[in-house]
């Protein structure tokens, strides 16, 4: 591996996740009920080749090429989401959503997945190009606008979760690029605005301490005043676009505060995922022998719930193992980062982990009732090609960020050894 | 590049991996509550959704005669029961079961108030379905997996309408049933017995039910049965024996008068066991296995001539002169006469009471009689007399004592109790306290006036008649101890005295030419005064008379007297003492027009009349007296 100047640890961290991911599928599909997922591990197997080969293809793409092709794919990308909503259909998990894009009624994917990519290449090649961190809201402008027109291309299909996604994207290249962390709360705070309007204190509340912050701040006037006005429109939206939203989405968040409001149909998800991990305790039931599981009662236990299974099945033990691998593989990846040679590698990477941070924070989160049930796939373990594909493609991405800072010994450089070396047959490239 | 100088970017990485560590942190402490900390909850509920305790019905005992002929038994079955996971989904597949299982509205409405009740519980929509439709459905049950289909026996009564009100028949229980606790140990679905035995001896039939666990996956629908260790084994129910004799039973039921109303118990005088009870019309129990059809049972229940009214021991009819030997009794006990006393006034067709003329049933008179010949002849005047001279409150007090003011204690569930005065209180409430004279004594003396009785209470006092000692023990269709036997308190010698009298009855008195060769007979016939048209006939009586081993009470709605009655009840005697070859059940007897005709109704007070309530038939007017 090292002759081949890969980064071991991102490796070894990929593989294990990759590795427990089918060991999951696999018994995910073995119930006693009949289940179409009885034998979908195959069809992961055959997507994760594909992802192995769009990692490489990825691994092979020079960074420079790569940032010269980003307005390309990105706005392919956003045709594809635009394409979507005209032409989509409903399937699987999101079936009341049209996030498919289907040809001749064959599905070819999620395009929301690869969107996500394209955005952290966009974002990356915009940020890259800054020469300071934006100082104010004014100049956020462009960014917001690169990740707004697919998150409302996303929203609007509607799947909450991936537009989620999109915002964990956002704020975590914000965050690397340096842009300061009271500006970032001023941004984030519209959305703030929107989830205290349910109740009126809070929001007012929340409405006099964003006064005091921008008074603090002090923005520019018009910014400051603008965005205080944004917040109080949410305020008032709130509640139309409450109305506005899928009867199944208003019953997730609302079982999300109260599993106990509707036990037997949207809180039952969240009540039956917590069963079974609790029933696994510390050593779990077995590989394969969880009963929820088996029996049917744990829901999408193939994609959104598959964490829910390795809970039941291999206990805390499990869940701490591969919580591990995934921190390891965020620390890698934010080491990566930070020893990119360039400004748009180390934001890509950043990017990259925005994206896996959110998907692993909401999906897990939402298996133990700490997030609402937004249902958007766990890296590695859920079932689904777009996204497997997707993630595989980042991961192939950033492998080529870390050989491209190792080949410029900035490892050496800095006297860190752990596994960095300056590769000798790197120069094949 | 500026932003990505190496000690911002340092920083920046540094508290990102804070951030990172302590996100993974949170979920790593939240999923240590829940797995380690709350677990054993959690692996409770998973335990609680994986195993469910599935009742395994006990079998329901059977009914046998008193020669182990089966009265009631279990065939197999089927019951269609669907299994739904919402109100709605239940409503999805009763539309598309539809044109197989054909419910109607109200079998519909029902089905969704079960299952609003306990949704994890199957709802049974048809009990007893037939082999056709269950073919039917399983060819369905893969598009269909609520569908349960569960062999369930079922009760059937081989003798229909022959046992129908000994041995009743069972139902569902109701929800209000369950409510009220009535069949303790009853679930919802549990088949109780609702008349007859089945209902008396619900308890020891039923037996006690079994539990298994089973695995059930997140539709209810079962996986797999966990280990027979985890099994509790159901108990069957008892089998009980009746003291019936069904051949007896059927021979009765053949031989009542086709198309009359009435009742005959047949008994065994010396243990009080019942060897035939039968009520007509009759009706088919078997009707109501599988739940009964509503319009069968509106049918049923609004028929005039109340089919499922059990006529031996609900409906109460005047006891008339079967009455007269009970004022004799107690005459004789007190020793106010013995058998040959005459009275002060011979019968002349009638006696001035006051201002009042009580007449008897023979307008000709009967002649200056003697107590054993007064009770050949029924003698109306004679026992006005004699009931003044025992008076009203010795009277009372003596009846009550005889049993007359209690049910008998048949074990029949809903008995009826009869009619009769505790005390002259009684008369005083009703009447207030100068409102009656002595008069009402003349009319009990005969069995009229404020006194109703059923047939098996007039049958167990008759018992002690029986009875060499004087005593009747209380009547029981399934052997077992009844309670304290009640006795005449006579000698001897005044009960063989009686019994002659009731002899001389069936040889020579009214019940003349029922009289069967090679039997001495012993028996009282009765016309009960109906309000509503014709006379009901009594007779009750015993053979053989000096060593009675059955005894048998009938009565006959609109039969107008009882020598109509008596044959009926000489051939019963005869089929059971002499055998099967002795006596057909049809023919050879006629119902003979009156020979007596009973006395007019003597208006002693202008609310007697309201006594008999103006219904439509004795019994229903015997219920609404209760009320």
């Amino acid at each position: 591996m090292q002759r081949h100047g890969l980064d071991r640890s991102l490796l070894l961290a990929v593989g294990g996740l990759v590795a427990l991911g089918l060991l999951t599928l696999y018994s995910a599909g073995q119930t006693d009920v009949p289940s179409a997922a009885t034998s979908i591990w195959k069809r992961q197997v055959i997507w994760l080749a594909v992802g192995v080969t769009g990692a490489a293809a990825a691994f092979r793409v020079s960074p420079r090429v790569l940032e010269w092709a980003t307005p390309a794919l990105y706005g392919g990308a956003v045709l594809l989401l635009g394409v979507t909503l005209f032409f989509g259909t409903g399937a699987g998990t999101a079936a009341g959503a049209t996030s498919w894009l289907a040809v001749g009624g064959f599905r070819l994917g999620q395009p929301a997945e690869i969107a996500k990519v394209a955005t952290v290449l966009m974002l990356a090649r915009h940020m890259g190009a800054l020469r300071e961190p934006p100082p104010g809201l004014v100049k956020l402008l462009p960014t917001v606008a690169i990740v707004g027109v697919p998150f409302v291309l996303v929203g609007l299909q509607p799947d909450l979760g991936s537009a989620m996604v999109f915002l964990g994207i956002l704020f975590a290249m914000l965050y690397w690029v340096g842009v300061r962390v009271r500006l970032l709360v001023l941004l984030a705070s519209p959305l703030v605005s929107l989830l205290l309007a349910f109740s009126t204190i809070s929001w007012g509340a929340w409405i006099v301490i964003l006064t005091v912050v921008l008074l603090w701040v002090r923005p520019y006037a018009l910014e400051g005043v603008a965005l205080w006005l944004v917040n109080v429109a949410m305020g008032v939206m709130a509640l139309e676009l409450w109305k506005n939203l899928a009867p199944y989405q208003q019953n997730r968040l609302l079982s999300f505060l109260n599993p106990e409001i509707d036990p037997r149909d949207t809180g039952w998800n969240i009540i039956q995922s917590k069963v079974a991990i609790g029933s696994g305790g510390i050593f779990g039931k077995g590989f394969t022998a969880g009963t929820q599981k088996r029996l049917a009662f744990l829901p999408e236990q193939h994609t959104d719930f598959i964490f829910s299974v390795l809970g039941e099945e291999f206990g805390f033990v499990g869940v701490v193992v591969s919580l591990a691998l995934f921190a390891i593989l965020l620390v890698v990846l934010l080491r990566i980062a930070r020893r990119a040679v360039d400004g748009y590698s180390s934001l890509l990477t950043a990017g990259v982990i925005g994206l896996l941070l959110t998907h692993v924070l909401v999906n897990v989160g939402m298996t133990v009732g700490l997030m609402p049930i937004v249902g958007i796939p766990l890296p590695f373990f859920s079932y689904g090609g777009s996204f497997l594909l997707a993630c595989c493609i980042a991961i192939g991405l950033t492998l080529r960020v870390a050989w491209e800072s190792r080949l410029s010994g900035y490892a050496t450089s800095l006297g860190d050894t752990g596994g960095w070396r300056v590769p000798s047959a790197g120069a094949r490239f | 590049m500026s932003w990505q100088n190496s000690p911002d970017i340092a920083r920046r990485a540094g508290v990102g991996r804070t951030i990172l560590l302590a996100v993974f942190a949170v979920l790593t402490l939240t999923f240590f509550r829940v797995q380690v900390v709350r677990s054993d909850r959690y692996r409770l509920v998973s335990e609680e959704n994986r195993l469910r305790t599935v009742a395994i019905i006990a079998p329901r005992g059977l009914v046998i005669d008193r020669n182990g002929v089966v009265l009631a038994e279990n065939v197999p079955g089927y019951s269609v029961a669907l299994l739904a996971p919402s109100p709605g989904s239940l409503g999805v597949m009763l539309d598309r079961l539809q044109p197989i299982l054909a419910t109607d509205s109200a079998t519909r409405a029902s089905v969704f108030q079960r299952y609003r009740r306990a949704p994890t519980e199957p709802v049974v929509i048809r009990r007893d379905a037939p082999f056709e439709m269950v073919s039917a459905l399983e060819e369905l049950r893969p598009w269909n997996p609520g569908l349960v289909i569960q062999s369930d026996p079922k009760r059937r009564y081989p003798f229909g309408d022959v046992t129908a009100h000994l041995v009743g028949y069972v139902g569902e229980v109701t929800e209000q049933e369950l409510e009220d606790r009535d069949y303790p140990g009853a679930r919802i679905g549990t088949l109780v017995g609702r008349d007859g035995l089945e209902r008396r001896y619900d308890d020891r039939l039923r037996g006690r039910n079994g539990k298994k666990f089973v695995e059930k996956d997140a539709l209810g629908r079962t996986v797999r049965e966990a280990g027979q260790e985890s099994m509790l084994e159901p108990q069957p129910g008892e089998t009980i024996r009746s003291t019936v004799d069904v051949e007896l039973q059927q021979f009765v039921a053949a031989t009542f008068p086709a198309g009359r109303r009435g009742a005959v118990v047949v008994m065994d005088p010396r243990s009080g066991e019942i060897l035939a009870l039968y009520s007509a019309p009759s009706y088919d129990p078997n009707l109501f296995i599988g739940g009964i059809d509503p319009e069968q049972w509106l049918e049923l229940s609004q028929r005039r001539d109340f089919p499922l009214f059990n006529r031996a021991t609900q409906a109460r009819y005047a006891p008339a002169s079967p009455w007269k030997l009970a004022v004799a009794a107690m005459a004789l006990r007190r020793g106010i006469v013995d058998i040959n006393s005459r009275m002060k006034f011979p019968c002349r067709g009638g006696m001035q009471y006051y201002n009042r003329y009580f007449r008897c049933w023979r307008a000709e008179g009967h002649g200056d009689l003697t107590l054993a010949e007064a009770i050949q002849y029924s003698c109306d005047v004679y026992f006005y007399q004699l009931g003044l001279n025992v008076g009203l409150t010795a009277l009372l007090q003596d009846a009550i004592a005889l049993g007359f003011g209690d049910p008998s204690g048949i074990d029949l569930p809903n008995e009826y109790p009869p009619i009769f005065p505790a005390s002259t209180d009684y008369y005083n409430e009703r009447y207030g306290r100068r409102g009656w004279t002595s008069a009402v004594t003349l009319n009990l003396a005969i069995g009229q006036g404020e006194n109703t009785q059923t047939l098996i209470n007039m049958v167990r006092f008759y018992a002690m008649l029986a009875h060499p000692r004087g005593i009747a023990f209380v009547p029981r269709l399934v052997a077992g101890n009844g309670g304290e036997p009640r006795s005449l308190d006579l000698s001897e010698s005044a009960l063989a005295d009686l019994r002659a009298a009731l002899v001389a009855v069936v040889d020579r008195g009214t019940a003349a030419g029922a009289q069967i060769a090679d039997l001495r007979i012993a028996g009282k016939t009765g016309t009960a005064q109906n309000a509503h048209g014709l006379d009901h006939g009594w007779f009750i009586g015993f053979a053989p008379a000096d060593n009675p081993r059955v005894l048998v009470g009938a009565i006959v709605e609109y039969a107008e007297h009882g020598s109509a009655v008596a044959p009926l009840a000489t051939r019963i005697m005869a089929r059971h003492l002499l055998g099967p070859d002795a006596v057909a059940s049809r023919g050879g007897y006629r119902i003979e027009t009156p020979a007596d005709s009973a006395p007019e109704s003597i208006p002693i007070l202008p609310d007697t009349a309201l006594l008999r309530a103006p219904s439509q038939d004795s019994a229903r007017g015997a219920a609404a007296r209760t009320r």
